[in-house]
């Protein structure tokens, strides 16, 4: 029977409350969204910390998604299943239904959050690479007020973000831009597995050619989650499969991936040029 | 902590560790031993609940994550006596052997029928994607739900 070691529970009923928790509790205490990385992690004792704020309670303040000042904002407490049917979210950019339809399977779609994805900052993390194709901005909230940090400087390593002690994640904002198509490719060993890659494209093209590219790369290694020389290279090109297969393969040349139970190196480092390839294709027709 | 949750339409107050989890509070605190217990990893869905409607793995979350809400486990399925028709279905179509992933999958299979009543197959599939069930194969599970719907037409 696995048992995470004893700690001290709170609930916060706003993020004020939540912050004031946090610096009350001091660096040992964590805040418990979903619960369905940071529980596993206790129960194994990877995690111990010695206090857990609850932020499930707030809802109304982290919990929503809007269109605001040309941006999409998608609150930190969004659990997966509300993302999934979110149509402002997924009409706007159609890589949150992609990607959102192969994280986990739906009764843990249910409970774990868009903020505890993104804060828990596992390498092999879909909504990490998809944030980092739209270009999408955190916003963290501490003691002293509000910072954002664009999404491509969020993690810093494994496991590390650049959510500091005392500090909440709060939102994720998606510039919204007219002539965007947007796509998610994943392969995964079993239904609701992690993947053994996935990659995500962004696409705005203008007057013909691409004004912008954004691609995101999970379990490969890619730095922050992305693949900018593959993004470089499509810029000022038009759309095709010549330039989609050619930023596939400077996408997988790139990344780093790591041989473990889901695959040999190589065939990762494949798979992200030929997923780069495809939601790049699927992206473009969506424009 | 003192907490409580109700069950079935009961509140239970109850003295709690934060540290235990929804599924022991229900099995051991409550009694309710139609929850199971499995893999401890929120993998195979057996302990899933409804936590105010929506079902959840309960071996992943607190019993304090509970205090005030609404949770349904399986003991809460028949009105009056009468099974609900999710169960019936299981029953007309053989959708047990051992019944260990019964449990979870009448809970899922009620949230998706509250919220689809006419699922097609893949949509079945699709909802019960996240419990495993190591004597049916599933064909008979699909089945069952199909007969659910088809009741509540
Ligand atoms: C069986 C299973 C399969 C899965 N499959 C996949 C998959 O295929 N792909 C995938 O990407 N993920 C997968 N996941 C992970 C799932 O998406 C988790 O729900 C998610 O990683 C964590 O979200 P959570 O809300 O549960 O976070 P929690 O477990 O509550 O928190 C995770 C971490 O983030 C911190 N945190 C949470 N919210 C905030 C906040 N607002 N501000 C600051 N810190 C915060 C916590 O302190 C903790 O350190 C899977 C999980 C399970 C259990
Ligand atoms: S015991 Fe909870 S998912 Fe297996
Ligand atoms: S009936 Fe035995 S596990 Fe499903």
């Amino acid at each position: 029977m696995q048992v995470p070691a004893t700690f001290e529970y709170e609930r916060a009923d706003s993020v004020t409350h939540a912050l004031e928790l946090l610096e009350r509790y001091g660096p040992e205490a964590r805040v418990v969204a979903g619960g369905h990385s940071l529980i596993p992690m206790m129960k194994l004792r990877l995690a111990q910390p010695e206090a857990l704020i609850d932020i499930n309670g707030l809802a109304a303040e982290l919990g929503r998604i809007a269109v605001e000042g040309g941006e999409l904002a998608i609150g930190a407490l969004v659990r997966h299943a509300e993302l999934l049917e979110s149509a402002t979210a997924t009409d706007l950019f159609p890589i949150f239904r992609d990607a959102e339809r192969v994280i986990a399977d739906p009764i843990v779609r249910n409970r774990g959050t868009v903020g505890g994805s993104l804060c828990q900052g596992d390498p092999s993390e879909d909504l990490s690479a998809v944030f980092a194709a739209l270009r999408a901005t955190a916003v963290i909230q501490g003691p002293g007020g509000t910072r954002t940090v664009p999404v491509r400087l969020f993690h810093e390593g494994p496991y590390e973000t650049a959510v500091g002690p005392g500090e909440l994640l709060i939102q994720l904002r998606v510039p919204v831009a007219p002539g965007t198509g947007s796509a998610y490719e994943k392969v995964e060993r079993r239904v609701g597995d992690w993947p053994v890659a996935a990659a995500g494209a962004v696409l705005r093209v203008e007057d013909g050619v691409i004004a912008q590219a954004g691609i995101g790369l999970t379990a490969v290694g890619a730095a922050h989650f992305c693949a900018p020389e593959a993004e470089e290279h499509l810029t000022g090109r038009p759309p095709g499969a010549e330039a989609f297969a050619e930023a596939g393969r400077i996408a997988a040349e790139h990344c780093a991936p790591s041989a473990d139970q889901r695959g040999p190196a190589d065939y990762k480092r494949h798979l992200a040029a030929e997923l780069t390839r495809r939601a790049l294709a699927t992206a473009a027709g969506r424009i | 902590m003192r907490i409580t949750v109700t069950v079935n339409g009961q509140p239970y107050t109850r003295d709690v560790e934060p540290r235990l989890l929804l599924v022991h509070f229900l099995r051991d605190e409550l009694d309710l031993t139609g929850t199971h217990w499995g893999c401890d990893t929120s993998n195979c869905g057996v302990c899933t609940v409804q936590l105010d409607g929506v079902p959840v793995k309960s071996c992943t979350v607190l019993a304090v994550m509970a205090d005030g809400h609404e949770v349904t486990t399986v003991e809460g399925l028949e009105r009056d006596g009468e099974l609900d028709a999710v169960q019936k279905g299981f029953v007309e179509c053989h959708g047990l052997q051992c019944g260990f992933c019964t449990p979870g999958m009448l809970l899922t299979a009620r949230w998706l029928l509250d919220r689809n009543p006419d699922p097609d197959e893949g949509q079945i599939r699709e909802a019960i994607s996240g419990q495993l069930c190591r004597c049916t194969g599933y064909e008979n599970i699909v089945r069952s739900i199909r007969w659910a719907a088809e009741a509540g037409r």
